[in-house]
């Protein structure tokens, strides 16, 4: 798989800490090896919403990746009761389903971006640069691919 | 069905597989499928509901499933590695996810459920108004078969007026 530029904290060069929330595990575990080649590094995982927010409270990770359609509480929801309690909370909503009205009600409830499955590495690398903004830097690697 | 149904679906699902398994995908055939769902292999059905409702269902034979799997993941998996069924069941909701999508810009409006693994050998039998639709595409991998039995809903209001169009094939 593709490499990319590390992308660390530029507060302390540390490398960023990603909570992944998907009911697939198949999805989760996609996730975790493309977070790998951004030289992120995993903080935790959750099935479902409502553990999307434990999760959050015990990790404090630098970004969320959530998906949307999932049992028990759905991502966008999930995302709006972390942002009420966490308004720095940088989340980013993942998923199939990328129609106008879907994007517009994650945005208007918290998230910060949104990438529409199947996930292209590139794409979702140059969205968690954009939503970090200053909070990280990319140092550049011998064989980046961005 | 129409073909203003169908054809998101068929489009998604060439771009997914495409993009999943790096490599060009082909429709092998298509049929309408009076009989009864009779399933083929690993099978994952996601559930629509709203203005157009029914199911549409991915089957795969096991070591086809596990090729696909595997060009999924990026790695060797092995046949009986629960990641393949999983993968079988993500395939579907980013076919499906996408494939509403675009439905839903055209002003349909739907709710997506989850994909279920489908472990019933035979599923009900199609009827006038949701007769299936089976399409096959031709990877690399092996064939991949899209089963897909919707209707207009007439009890919504984006639905309504539109079951005439909805039960001409």
């Amino acid at each position: 798989m593709e490499q990319f530029a590390p992308v660390k904290r530029s507060k302390d060069g540390q490398p960023i800490r990603y909570l992944v929330v998907d009911d697939s595990v198949f999805a989760r575990k996609n996730l975790a090896r493309i977070i790998e080649t951004f030289g992120g590094q995993l903080a935790g995982e959750a099935g479902d919403g409502l553990t999307a927010i434990t999760e959050y409270e015990r990790t404090h990770p630098d970004i969320v990746l959530m998906d949307i359609t999932m049992p028990q509480m759905e991502g966008i929801e999930a995302a709006e009761k972390i942002v009420q309690k966490h308004p720095e909370a940088r989340i980013v909503m993942v998923s199939s389903v990328g129609y106008q009205e879907n994007i517009v009600a994650a945005l208007q409830r918290g998230a910060r971006h949104f990438v529409q499955k199947p996930v292209k590495p590139e794409v979702l690398y140059e969205v968690i640069k954009y939503v970090l903004g200053e909070e990280a830097t990319a140092a550049s690697a011998a064989g980046a691919g961005a | 069905m129409k073909m203003e149904l169908i054809q998101p679906f068929i489009n998604a699902a060439d771009a997914v597989l495409a993009q999943g398994l790096k490599g060009p995908t082909a429709i092998g055939y298509l049929s309408m499928e009076e009989e009864a769902y009779r399933r083929k292999g690993m099978a994952s059905m996601v559930l629509v509901t709203g203005d157009i409702e029914g199911r549409i269902i991915f089957d795969l034979d096991p070591k086809t499933a596990t090729r696909v799997a595997s060009g999924f993941a990026g790695m060797e998996l092995p046949e009986s590695d629960d990641l393949v069924r999983e993968a079988v069941c993500e395939l579907a909701n980013q076919v499906i996810g996408n494939a509403i999508s675009a439905l839903n810009d055209q002003g349909f409006r739907f709710r997506v459920h989850p994909p279920v693994l489908h472990s019933a050998d035979q599923g009900a039998k199609s009827s006038v108004d949701t007769e299936a639709l089976v399409i096959c595409f031709e990877t690399d991998s092996g064939t991949v078969h899209m089963n897909i039995a919707l209707r207009y809903n007439c009890e919504t209001e984006h639905g309504n007026g539109k079951t005439t169009a909805a039960q001409a094939s």
